[in-house]
C-alpha cells in the first residue's frame, strides 16, 4: 500500500505537471489573444449581438422600446422599396465582383507575360492606386466627372458621340452601371495585384513547357493560369462580393441611392431607416438580413474554393 | 499557487468578457434609454418655471451645439457676449445630416447642451429630452408676438406640431420665393413680377423660346430634390394653405393628395415636359445649382433668403426676388417660412440664461441686426420692433419686404420635406426624380408620397 502510494505520488505528480505545462501553454496563449479578443467582442461581438436584439422591437433610439418579435421582418418582405435595394446589391455584384476578377484575370496574366520588370511595376502601382484613394475624395471626382458638363461627356463630344452625352449619375437606365464603373475602377486594382501575386507562385516551368509546345497566350491562360489561380479568384470573389452586397460608401457619395430608387442598396437604406427615420428595430432588422445574405451568398464560394484545393 | 491565481484570474477575465458581449447591452444602455423617458417625461409636459430670468451677475459658460457652415448664432454668440460679459461659450458644432443622428444622443446625455440647434423636434419633445418653454413665453410675452412664428414650435400632447407647448425658438425665420436673374429677366421682356402662375408661366416659355434655360434647380438625391420648391410653391397657389401645414404637422387624417394639389403637381410636370429645368437635374446639387445660377444658367431658381448672401456675392445686383404669384389675379402671394429652430435640453444647467439669449436674439437691435446683415432672414420678434435694413443693392431688401406680405394674409406654410424625419429622402425625392424620368406621374407622384407618408408614421 505504501509503497504503491509512494510509487503513485510521484507519478500523478508528473502527470499533473506535464498536463499544467500544456493548459499552462494554453493559458498564456489566451492571454496573448486577450487585448484583440476584448476589442473583437467590445466592437464587433457586441454590436452585433445588440443588433440582432434590436431587430425585434420597434424603437427610435431614445424613447421605450416596444416588442414586435418579427414583425421588422416581415416588413421588409413587404415592402417593394426594401425588396428593391437587395435586388440592386445582387445587381452590383456583377459590377463590383465579375467584371474586375475577370479583368483581373487578364490584366495580371497579360502583365505577367509582357510587362515584366519595371514597366510591371509601374503599371501595377497605378492600377493599385485608387485602393489608396479615400472613397469619398473619389465619389466626388467621379461625381464631377460623370456629370453633364463634366470630362467623359466632353469626350464623347469630342469624339463625335455628343448624342449619348447625359448626367450618368442622374439617369435612371445608367445611374447604377455608372456606379457600378467606379466599383472596377476601384476594386481592379486590388484584384490584379493579389492575381499577380499568385501568378508568379505559379511554377515558370510550366509556362516554359506550354511555350516550347507553341501555346498561345490564350491557351497559357485557360489551361495553367486560371486552374492553379483557383485560390487568390476565390480571395477576389469574396472581398468583392461582400464589397457589392454591403456597398455604402460609393453609393452614398456618388448618388445617395437615386435616381429614383435606381441605385438604393441596403447599406444606404439602413442608414436612412436608423439615422434619419430613426426606425433602429426595422434598420437593424434589415442590417441581419443584409448579413445572413452575404454569408449565404459568400459560404458557397468559400466551400468551392476548398473543394477546388483537395 | 501563483499559476493557479494566475489560472483563475485568466478565466475570470474570459467570461467576464464574455458576459459583457451577451448582457452588457442589455444592463448597460437599455435602462438608460427607458430610464431617461420614464423620468423625463413629467418634465415635458409640465412647464418649466423660471427662477431667475437672466443670466445673473456671475460668470456663466453656455454649452451650445450649432450647425457647421452657419454663422448666424457664432456672430451672436459673440455679441451676447460683449454685451453680457459674465457669459462665455462652450459650442460644439456639425453638419446637419450629423446633427439629426446625434442630436437624441447628446440630448440623453448626463452634461446636454443648453441651448442647440433643433434638426427635427416631435421626437425629441416626445421621449421628455427637450424643454416645455411656457414658462418663459408667459415671462417675456413671446405668445403676444405675431401667431406664425410660434406656432411650428409647438407640439401638442397627441405629437401633432402647430399647436400645444412651445418647445422651441426660431432664431429667424426664412421666406422662400423665386429668385431671378435680373439681366435674363430684361432680356425676355419681364418688366414687373408676375401677377398670376399664368404669367410666371408665359415668362417660361418666352425663356424657352429665346433660348435660356428658364429655371435652375437642384434635384440630386444627395442634396434632396429641389422640386419641392417650386411643387410646394403651385399647392399654395392653386389651394388653402391650411391643409397642407395639417399634413405637415400630421394632425390626423390630412392628405396631400388632394384635387388642388393634383393640379399643381400637373403644372409642374407640364414644366418638366416643358424642358423648363436642367435636363441632368437629377444630378445637380445644392450648391450646383446655386453656383450655376449665379453663372448666369437659368432666368429663375425657386429658393429660399438663406441663400441671399451667396447670391449678393456670385451675381452683385443682378438678382432680384419675388414672392411666387398666386393662380388668380389679386388674390394673395404664399410662401414657406421656417423657423430657424433651437431649443433648450430638458436638463439643461442654464435653462434661463439660454432662455434669455433666446429673447435677446429677437429683441436686441444690434442681434437683430446681424440676423438681417449675416443670416439674410427676418429675425421676427414683437410687432412693431425696428426692423434692420440690409447693404443697398441686396436682395435681402426685398426678401425682407416680403415678408410681410405673406405674413398679413396669413399664407406661410412649413416645408412638405419636414412633415416627417425621412418624407423627404424616402418620399419626395426619389418620386420627384421619377417625375424628371418619365417613370411617374403627378397622380402617382401623390399617392406614392401619402402612402409613404403613413406608412412612416405607423413605424
Amino acid at each position: 500500500m505504501t509503497t504503491n502510494h509512494r510509487h503513485a505520488t510521484p507519478s500523478r505528480f508528473r502527470w499533473i505537471f506535464q498536463h499544467w505545462n500544456i493548459q499552462r501553454n494554453t493559458i498564456i496563449g489566451w492571454l496573448f489573444a486577450l487585448p484583440a479578443l476584448i476589442i473583437y467582442t467590445l466592437f464587433v461581438l457586441q454590436p452585433l449581438v445588440l443588433t440582432v436584439q434590436y431587430s425585434f422591437y420597434k424603437w427610435n433610439g431614445v424613447g421605450p422600446k416596444t416588442w414586435v418579435g418579427l414583425n421588422n421582418y416581415i416588413t421588409i418582405f413587404q415592402d417593394p422599396d426594401l425588396i428593391g435595394t437587395i435586388i440592386n446589391a445582387f445587381l452590383l455584384v456583377v459590377w463590383f465582383s465579375f467584371i474586375p476578377v475577370g479583368l483581373g484575370l487578364i490584366v495580371a496574366s497579360v502583365m505577367h507575360r509582357v510587362a515584366t520588370g519595371k514597366f510591371g511595376a509601374v503599371a501595377r502601382t497605378v492600377l493599385f492606386l485608387p485602393q489608396v484613394i479615400a472613397l469619398v475624395a473619389a465619389g466626388i471626382i467621379w461625381g464631377w466627372l460623370l456629370s453633364l458638363p463634366g470630362l467623359i461627356n466632353q469626350v464623347l463630344k469630342a469624339i463625335g458621340l455628343g448624342t449619348i452625352t447625359r448626367a450618368w449619375l442622374g439617369d435612371f437606365d445608367w445611374a447604377l452601371p455608372a456606379v457600378g464603373l467606379i466599383g472596377i475602377w476601384v476594386l481592379l486594382g486590388f484584384c490584379i495585384v493579389l492575381l499577380s501575386t499568385g501568378i508568379t507562385k505559379i511554377d515558370p516551368a510550366l509556362y516554359e513547357s506550354a511555350r516550347i509546345d507553341g501555346a498561345s497566350w490564350l491557351r497559357e491562360f485557360v489551361t495553367i493560369t486560371i486552374p492553379l489561380l483557383r485560390y487568390e479568384v476565390g480571395v477576389c470573389l469574396t472581398v468583392t462580393v461582400i464589397a457589392a452586397l454591403a456597398a455604402f460608401d460609393i453609393v452614398y457619395v456618388s448618388t445617395a441611392g437615386g435616381p429614383g430608387n435606381s441605385t438604393a442598396v441596403p447599406g444606404i437604406q439602413i442608414y436612412i431607416l436608423a439615422f434619419t427615420q430613426r426606425a433602429i428595430g426595422l434598420a437593424s432588422a434589415l442590417a441581419v438580413m443584409l448579413m445572413i445574405l452575404v454569408i449565404i451568398v459568400i459560404l458557397p464560394i468559400q466551400w468551392l474554393n476548398r473543394e477546388n484545393k483537395v | 499557487m501563483k499559476k493557479i491565481l494566475l489560472k483563475v484570474f485568466a478565466l475570470l477575465i474570459i467570461a467576464s468578457m464574455f458576459l459583457v458581449a451577451c448582457g452588457g447591452g442589455a444592463t448597460t444602455e437599455a435602462p438608460v434609454a427607458t430610464e431617461a423617458s420614464e423620468t423625463e417625461a413629467p418634465a415635458a409636459t409640465e412647464a418649466a418655471t423660471p427662477t431667475d430670468i437672466a443670466c445673473g451677475p456671475d460668470p456663466v459658460v453656455l454649452k451650445a451645439s450649432f450647425e457647421t457652415g452657419f454663422d448666424i448664432p457664432f456672430k451672436l454668440a459673440e455679441e451676447f457676449t460683449k454685451q453680457y460679459p459674465n457669459v462665455t461659450w462652450d459650442i460644439s458644432q456639425d453638419q446637419f445630416a450629423n446633427l439629426i443622428t446625434t442630436t437624441p444622443l447628446v440630448l440623453a446625455s448626463d452634461n446636454p447642451p443648453d441651448l442647440l440647434r433643433l434638426p427635427t423636434m416631435v421626437s425629441f419633445a416626445k421621449d421628455g429630452l427637450l424643454m416645455n418653454l411656457d414658462g418663459y413665453a408667459d415671462e417675456y410675452g413671446w405668445n403676444e408676438w405675431p401667431v406664425p412664428q410660434l406656432n411650428q414650435n409647438r407640439i401638442a400632447e397627441d405629437g401633432t406640431r402647430g399647436s400645444g407647448a412651445l418647445y422651441a425658438m426660431g432664431l429667424n425665420y426664412s421666406l422662400t420665393g423665386v429668385f431671378y436673374n435680373k439681366e435674363l429677366a430684361e432680356q425676355i421682356g419681364m418688366t414687373e413680377a408676375p401677377k398670376t402662375v399664368a404669367e410666371f408661366e408665359d415668362l417660361l416659355a418666352r425663356a424657352k423660346d429665346a433660348g435660356l434655360l428658364p429655371i435652375m434647380q437642384w434635384g440630386s438625391a444627395k442634396s434632396g430634390m429641389g422640386l419641392a420648391f417650386p411643387l410646394q410653391h403651385l399647392m399654395a397657389a392653386y389651394g388653402p394653405v391650411g391643409p397642407i401645414n395639417d399634413w405637415i404637422f400630421q394632425k390626423p387624417g390630412a392628405t396631400i393628395d388632394t384635387p388642388s394639389n393634383l393640379i399643381a403637381a400637373q403644372h409642374l410636370e407640364e414644366w418638366i415636359k416643358n424642358g423648363y429645368f436642367p435636363a441632368d437635374i437629377n444630378a445637380i446639387e445644392y450648391t450646383d445649382a446655386a453656383a450655376r445660377f449665379t453663372q448666369g444658367e437659368g432666368v429663375f431658381t425657386f429658393n429660399g433668403d438663406w441663400q441671399n448672401a451667396g447670391y449678393d456675392a456670385g451675381m452683385p445686383g443682378n438678382v432680384g426676388f419675388f414672392l411666387f404669384p398666386p393662380a388668380e389675379a389679386g388674390g394673395a402671394p404664399a410662401a414657406m417660412s421656417a423657423p430657424l429652430t433651437f431649443g433648450i435640453a430638458a436638463n439643461a444647467k442654464n435653462a434661463d440664461c439660454a432662455a434669455f439669449f433666446l429673447n435677446w436674439v429677437a429683441t436686441d437691435d444690434a442681434a437683430r441686426t446681424i440676423n438681417v446683415n449675416i443670416g439674410g432672414s427676418n429675425p421676427g420678434g414683437p410687432l412693431g420692433a425696428t426692423m434692420p435694413s440690409a447693404a443697398e443693392g441686396s436682395v435681402t431688401n426685398e426678401t425682407l419686404a416680403a415678408g410681410p406680405v405673406v405674413g398679413e394674409a396669413g399664407n406661410s406654410m412649413d416645408f412638405i420635406a419636414n412633415a416627417t424625419s425621412s418624407i423627404f429622402a424616402q418620399g419626395w425625392t426619389p418620386e420627384l426624380q421619377k417625375l424628371v424620368g418619365g417613370q411617374q406621374d403627378a397622380a402617382g407622384l401623390l399617392q406614392a408620397v401619402q402612402s409613404e407618408y403613413v406608412r412612416e408614421l405607423s413605424q
